[in-house]
């Protein structure tokens, strides 16, 4: 078994117990902790695809913002009853048939769904990986970035379609105006409203 | 032993996918709802990724994918929380069962 293989078993089964514990746990401070955990490991798992870039974002925008939104949420709410919270049994019950459930369609259906198991060689040595640099172009709208490649998943003995050229600018552009305006809408929701008659 | 491909990305991010929509269903805090989400975005999260690392095809858009998920994931959690918030403000409880007002 290779250093890859290990690494993955570790990182992998880390995740998932975490993110069974988030479900499990009734204590809402004890899930967001196990939420941290999950959230690191899916860094990890990231680091270990070879999206340094996107694993490093993961682990300052989730593991730092979002967590910390969370957290503050919960302390801002954590009033005696609410921070832990009592699930049925019979609740349990469905819902582990239906999480099975659902797990085993979703895992019958992936399994060797796609024939491009392993990573095409030009990939698996570090230098030829996307690097943050590339990545930044394709947001600038470089041309010439995205690779030529032929489409995958076409039906057998169709014509080989080439990939289009592709630049992400204007999504770039867009989320980041939404980044703003859902922040400021987030800020006005959010504000402290002086009650009427209240000395000010 | 399996060998270690895009299949047992695939399969982690289904479990993710799994834990977070049970998550969603089952919390009656309404910030361990938002976590659920948390838990589905990451499983997506986890397959842009491995596609982007298993098809050269998406070599590129898989992780921009991936980035534009983490950013509206920031943005949600930042307007869940600030609506959360507000709930508790004027209903003095978090528990989204008492959310009923909207109910037919």
């Amino acid at each position: 078994m290779d250093q890859q293989a290990v690494l993955f078993l570790i990182i992998a089964t880390f995740t998932g117990l975490s993110a069974i514990a988030v479900l499990v746990s009734q204590n809402i401070v004890r899930a967001a902790v196990w939420l941290l955990f999950t959230l690191a490991g899916t860094a990890g798992v990231f680091f270990l695809l070879g999206a340094d870039f996107v694993a490093a974002t993961q682990l300052i925008i989730y593991v730092g913002g979002i967590l910390v939104l969370v957290v503050f949420g919960v302390m801002l709410t954590a009033q005696g009853p609410f921070i832990t919270m009592k699930v049925g049994a019979a609740e349990w019950v469905i819902a582990s048939f239906v999480g099975l459930l659902l797990l085993g369609v979703l895992v019958t259906s992936l399994v060797g769904a796609f024939n491009f198991r392993t990573p095409s060689p030009e990939m698996t040595s570090a230098e030829k990986s996307l690097s943050s640099a590339e990545l930044g172009q394709v947001f600038l709208g470089l041309e010439g970035v995205t690779p030529e490649t032929n489409l995958t998943g076409l039906p057998e003995g169709a014509r080989p379609a080439p990939r289009q050229r592709v630049s992400y600018l204007l999504p770039f552009e867009i989320v980041s105006v939404h980044l703003l305006v859902v922040l400021i809408g987030a800020a006005y929701l959010a504000r402290a409203k002086r009650r009427r008659g209240a000395i000010s | 032993m399996i060998p270690v491909g895009l299949d047992s990305y695939l399969v982690l991010g289904a479990v993710l996918f799994v834990c977070g929509a049970l998550c969603m269903a089952m919390k009656r805090n309404a910030i361990g709802v938002l976590m659920g989400v948390e838990l589905v975005l990451n499983g997506a999260n986890i397959n842009f990724v491995a596609f982007a690392r298993y098809n050269r095809t998406f070599q590129i858009e898989g992780q921009v994918f991936a980035l534009f998920v983490i950013v509206m994931a920031a943005a949600e959690a930042a307007i869940a929380l600030a609506i959360v918030l507000n709930f508790y403000n004027n209903h003095l409880t978090v528990d989204v069962d008492t959310a009923e007002e909207l109910k037919g």
